[in-house]
């Protein structure tokens, strides 16, 4: 990971933590629906929270191919890239 | 060889753990009905406080005369779509009927309000275009929404400011922008607080749908819903709603007044692949529908029995989950143990409420959720309150669970 990805893989568990209830290590494969069992609802909770640290769009149907950690990574550094507009 | 089940056995767990503490809150069964408000489960008479059935519509005289000579006349069922042979003369009088009640030109009528969202939804919106939808949006709109291909942006629950960051953010020349948004929210019985987000429109141009399933019949000095009431009707594109609440029957539509707004019919799958409603359902849909103009004293009697229950549960000291008074009054429960087994114990004291819990329910809310009848009498309703006061504000069943 580059540094700026590490910092954004902090970030993202930071804004995590509340919604892993049981507290389970974040790694980078973590699958952040099914390793953290969180429901649909909270998972579009969780993107509408990086969204608004990182001041970026993440369309709902970009979601379907982001699972894990290192995913939502990338979505993020993609997003940013664009300028965040959707 | 992975077995196909084997995703579900979180929620496989989580329903035996409920089905250990009494009635099946999924899968319970209603063997006789007796009135709008009253049906016998589990062998026992029991008030509804829980149907959705805000007109207190499906047992009219009237209604059901039309539904026995739509059987006599049509049969059981149009065995086709409503592109092929499954259009009969009841559904373009309802369209009609219906346009005419919603004082708009075009009116499409879908199988359920469930099809009617992701017709709509689908109809509308495409994969270059970008619908934004609000976070605590039935699951119908989440459906289409998915159906439609669109990019899918959803902004805070009733927050036009959130909306309007968002809108912000996007070029208005990749694509069409369609703002989703409830007349009243089904979970939580809160309005959107359509004024705001009109404003928002104005600003950053959008085009905007409205879900009037829950507030159609029931707000508005005509009942057209939360923009009749709010006089907003000619900054709302879109109006979609349902037959299976006020109308008491099964369907759904879709209705606004933009000149090319048939192309749904040839361009919406939900639409074109899938059969049209029973002739049965659209002859009691009409004869519902023109009851809903006639007899405007039942929006009064609903509103009256809302509000009922919404101060009775309030010197209870219960806490509702909004602060106006709507027919949905939804009371919070420590969690969903405690929403389990008081959900049972009301049931087990004869009455039937909803039960909700996360995802169904936003913000990770348990909830007890009550729908108010226009057929509900004032002892059912201090019955309710009563129960729930034995119930659910002594704490004495939530400390013994
Ligand atoms: C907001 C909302 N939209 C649409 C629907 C779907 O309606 P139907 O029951 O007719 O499929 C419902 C309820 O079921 C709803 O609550």
């Amino acid at each position: 990971m580059t540094a700026d990805s590490k910092e954004i893989f902090a970030k993202l568990s930071e804004l995590l933590a509340p919604f892993n209830s049981k507290n389970i290590e974040l790694k980078p494969d973590t699958e952040i629906s099914t390793d953290l069992n969180i429901d649909s609802v909270s998972v579009m909770d969780f993107v509408m929270e990086v969204e608004d640290h990182f001041d970026i769009d993440i369309p709902l149907n970009v979601l379907a191919d982001t699972h894990t950690m290192t995913d939502m990574v990338k979505v993020v550094e993609q997003r940013l890239a664009q300028g965040g507009s959707s | 060889m992975i077995d196909l089940f084997d995703k579900h056995h979180h929620t496989i767990e989580r329903h035996s753990r409920m089905l250990q503490m009494g009635s099946d809150v999924v899968g319970l069964a209603s063997t006789q009905m007796l009135s709008p408000t009253r049906a016998i489960i589990d062998g026992r008479e029991t008030v509804l406080a829980g149907t959705n059935n805000y007109m207190g519509i499906t047992f009219e005289e009237d209604c059901i005369a039309a539904g026995k000579k739509a059987l006599d006349e049509f049969g059981t069922g149009t065995t086709g779509s409503r592109i092929a042979n499954g259009t009969y003369g009841l559904h373009r009088e309802l369209e009609q009927e219906l346009a005419g009640f919603l004082g708009r030109k075009h009116c499409i009528v879908f199988t359920t309000g469930y099809q009617a969202n992701l017709g709509m939804m689908a109809g509308l919106a495409g994969p270059k275009d970008t619908i934004f939808l609000d976070a605590d949006s039935h699951s119908s709109i989440y459906d289409g929404c998915t159906l439609s291909g669109a990019n899918l942006v959803r902004f805070r629950h009733n927050n036009a400011t959130d909306l309007e960051k968002r809108l912000a953010r996007h070029d208005p020349e990749s694509g069409g922008r369609l703002v989703v948004l409830e007349g009243i929210y089904s979970m939580v019985g809160d309005r959107a607080p359509l004024a705001d987000f009109v404003e928002v429109k104005k600003r950053q141009g959008f085009q905007l749908l409205v879900d009037e399933a829950h507030s159609f019949g029931v707000l508005g000095p005509n009942g057209r819903g939360l923009a009749d009431e709010a006089g907003l009707e000619s900054d709302v594109d879109f109006i979609v709603g349902t037959f299976s609440k006020s109308v008491g029957a099964i369907g759904g539509f879709g209705a606004g007044d933009h000149p090319q707004f048939d192309a749904i019919r040839y361009s919406s799958r939900p639409y074109m692949f899938t059969a049209s409603p029973s002739p049965s359902s659209a002859a009691t849909s009409i004869a519902a529908v023109r009851k809903l103009k006639a007899e405007p004293e039942r929006r009064a009697r609903l509103a009256d029995n809302s509000k009922r229950l919404f101060d009775g549960f309030h010197a209870l000291g219960l806490e509702t989950c909004c602060d106006t008074v709507s027919p949905v009054i939804a009371v919070k429960c420590p969690d969903e143990l405690a929403a389990i087994v008081m959900w049972n114990a009301l049931l087990k004291a004869g009455v039937y409420v909803n039960i909700a819990v996360p995802p169904a329910a936003p913000n990770n809310l348990c909830l007890l959720r009550c729908s108010v009848s226009a057929a509900h009498t004032h002892d059912d309703i201090d019955l309710i309150i009563k129960l729930f006061g034995e119930v659910v504000a002594s704490g004495a069943v939530a400390v013994s669970a």
